[in-house]
């Protein structure tokens, strides 16, 4: 019978299913963080059990630590209980930490990829909704709560109810200057913000297969955004190229062996989904959010929406709140929408590849006497090749803050906050009320946007500029 | 984990859609170490004016005089979006939520729920609908019958659907690590089969 990619990973990972139960699922690696993991190790301790694979464990500092000091107190005395805490537990239970300052540390959907942890074929959870990031290489990859950390702590297992799945298909070729975070923000824009629940979505068609891995990431971490369990891209040549070679991918023999195994992992031809969406990739223009939902977001040429261009009425209420929320006027245009802050960094925008499409823009230009721009690299190797390849300095040289590794101002855990009334072009996933701050405005945009913003001092349609924009 | 069977409460009309983890507990909340302390924070940016906690909000639900003391929490579409944050659920329960009751859950948030003994209750958006317009009418206590599988107002009765695991667990609080590890040959057997990649 034709087979999902989904289904395939859902049956290799398969231990028990019975009729009364909830199905027991494998897990095969286990990321954490100090956010979400300090209540499971103590759990754990509380009932004397043991951590069953600290090997398929793999530990970073990330959400709350200092973007301007290598220092544990530098983020406040909560932030440094955290990572006290998380130094203390791995040290106890065997499970390797990337800690503040090592050359593998940064955030956790950044590390994961880049150092070969993420392999196809694998199941891969986190406590954090972004782990939906590492998809993208064919993975079964979702976020997960801390009593569910605790349990693959104690089990290496996890009880799941299976997914129904969704089939997006990406049909041609996006126009040149066309991102993935537009990619993924036009899908959202389609399906609204609960569109997925319930669903593991697979991306496919012509203008996913063209992304490069960086890219793909991008698409596949904001699947949690529309509700999606975990979104999925089927492995190719592309992916196994990034694999090889990285620090914990596997080598030699093996190596061969997880490549032939891998080759399988796509769904069937004729293979049902329950549910399917086709976007036509030419038609996708550059995104920005105007709400306080992802789901809230239109096209740069375009303007604020009314209240009365919704049917829905729970829609309607909610521009309606939005609207205020975000202090705009419906019919604005977009592109009149000024900025005074812009970040870009996060588990969505923060790799190389981002950080060089931004600079792209950047280069030469004067950042808006008007605007605070900060770039966070999303690791130690991400910031170590920007500034081998000369990018960190045309940030700076543009008037762009150029920071440590770290979630940052994506959730505001630690010190990089926007105040009330800011208005921020991010690079992140989130626009909720109070995301980056109380009473802070965020703006979802990818990272050309985000820059090009940063340099008007308002949103600009990138068509309109003379800087070389990098092609999709 | 309590046993969940039963559970009689004042019910408390939230209407919003899509409230999301970071409405729910804000995350300079979240350096916490414990399961506890977050009951206060619970939505925290909609409940105070103030940074400091101190200064009510008079126009958030949950400040009225009226709801003190409610233990259900009825709401609308997408609860629970967004982070995977299980602060979330612990703040609602902290705070004396035993049931939450929306047209949609977001997945994470209800596994969440599960896990820690609230009891998310998932009905039709027109039976929704009846209890906001039942609550407005004036104050509004319900039975959840979990074994039954119903909510009961003094009119209307309604059937939910749970998972029958998640049921049993509720019911009995059980510990759900202990009960996967006493399924440990099943986890040897399995990964004395994996592949040397995986």
């Amino acid at each position: 019978m034709a087979t999902t990619l989904y289904e395939k990973l859902w049956q290799s990972h398969i231990i028990e299913e019975k009729a009364d139960e909830t199905p027991l699922i494998f897990v095969d690696r286990h990321l954490i963080h100090e956010v979400t993991s300090p209540q499971a190790f103590a759990n754990l301790k509380f009932h004397n059990r043991v951590l069953r694979h600290p090997e398929r464990t793999i530990a970073t500092m990330d959400h709350n630590i200092s973007t301007r000091f290598i220092e544990i107190n530098a983020a406040g005395e909560g932030a440094a209980n955290q990572l006290r805490t998380l130094e203390k537990n791995c040290k106890e239970f065997g499970v390797e930490l990337f800690n503040m300052g090592h050359k593998n540390q940064g955030v956790v959907h950044v590390i994961g990829p880049e150092l070969g942890l993420t392999l196809p074929g694998t199941v891969i959870v986190c406590g954090d909704s972004h782990t939906s990031t590492h998809g993208a290489f064919g993975a079964l990859a979702f976020g997960i709560g801390t009593s569910e950390v605790e349990h693959v702590f104690a089990t290496q297992t996890l009880r799941q109810t299976k997914a129904k799945t969704m089939r997006i298909e990406v049909k041609g070729q996006v126009a040149p200057g066309i991102s993935a975070k537009d990619i993924i923000l036009a899908i959202i824009g389609k399906t609204g913000s609960a569109g997925a629940t319930g669903y593991v979505v697979e991306y496919c068609g012509d203008a996913i297969e063209r992304l490069t891995m960086e890219e793909r990431m991008t698409v596949c971490n904001m699947s949690i955004e529309f509700g999606a369990k975990a979104g999925l891209i089927a492995p190719d040549a592309t992916t196994f190229e990034y694999l090889k070679g990285k620090d914990y991918s596997p080598k030699g023999e093996v190596w061969q062996q997880a490549v032939s195994d891998w080759q399988q992992l796509k769904s069937d031809t004729g293979a049902t989904f329950d549910s399917y969406l086709t976007l036509e990739a030419k038609d996708i223009k550059t995104q920005v959010t105007w709400g306080t939902t992802p789901g809230q977001v239109t096209q740069i040429d375009n303007v604020v929406p009314s209240p009365e261009d919704f049917s829905d009425p729970v829609e309607r209420d909610s521009c309606i709140a939005a609207l205020k929320y975000m202090g705009l006027t419906a019919g604005t245009k977009i592109t009149d929408i000024t900025i005074n802050k812009v970040f870009i960094g996060s588990c969505t925008n923060s790799r190389i590849e981002d950080l060089r499409a931004a600079a792209a823009i950047a280069k030469g230009k004067k950042v808006s006497p008007t605007v605070d721009a900060i770039v966070v690299p999303g690791s130690y190797r991400v910031k170590a090749q920007a500034e081998a390849e000369g990018l960190a300095q045309t940030f700076i040289d543009a008037g762009f803050e150029w920071r440590l590794p770290g979630c940052s101002m994506c959730l505001g855990m630690n010190d990089d906050v926007l105040t009330e009334g800011d208005r921020c072009a991010s690079t992140s996933n989130r626009n909720f009320e109070g995301r980056q701050g109380r009473g802070s405005r965020t703006h979802l945009v990818s990272p050309e946007l985000a820059a090009a913003s940063a340099i008007a001092g308002h949103f600009v349609d990138l068509t309109t500029i003379n800087s070389k924009v990098q092609g999709a | 984990m309590e046993n969940f069977t039963q559970h009689y409460g004042l019910v408390v009309p939230l209407d919003a859609a899509n409230v999301d983890t970071d409405q729910i507990i804000p995350k300079q909340f979240l350096q916490k170490t414990t399961r506890t302390g977050f009951g206060q924070h619970l939505f925290n940016d909609w409940r105070y004016l103030d940074n400091a906690g101190k200064e009510d909000n008079p126009e958030f639900i949950l400040n009225e005089l009226k709801y003190q003391g409610a233990s259900i929490l009825l709401t609308g579409e997408n609860f629970g979006c967004g982070s995977s944050r299980e602060h979330a659920p612990w703040a609602l329960q902290e705070y004396g939520f035993k049931v939450i009751i929306a047209s949609s859950f977001a997945d994470i948030f209800y596994a969440n729920c599960i896990n820690i003994g609230i009891l998310p209750v998932t009905l039709t958006e027109a039976e929704i609908a009846t209890l906001f317009q039942q609550s407005e009418k004036g104050l509004q206590h319900i039975t959840v019958d979990l074994t039954a599988s119903t909510v009961k107002t003094e009119s209307a009765q309604y059937s939910f659907n749970i998972a029958p695991f998640h049921k049993y667990c509720l019911e009995n609080g059980v510990d759900s690590v202990g009960w996967t590890l006493n399924k440990l040959t099943k986890i040897e057997d399995y990964e004395a089969k994996m592949p040397a990649w995986q």
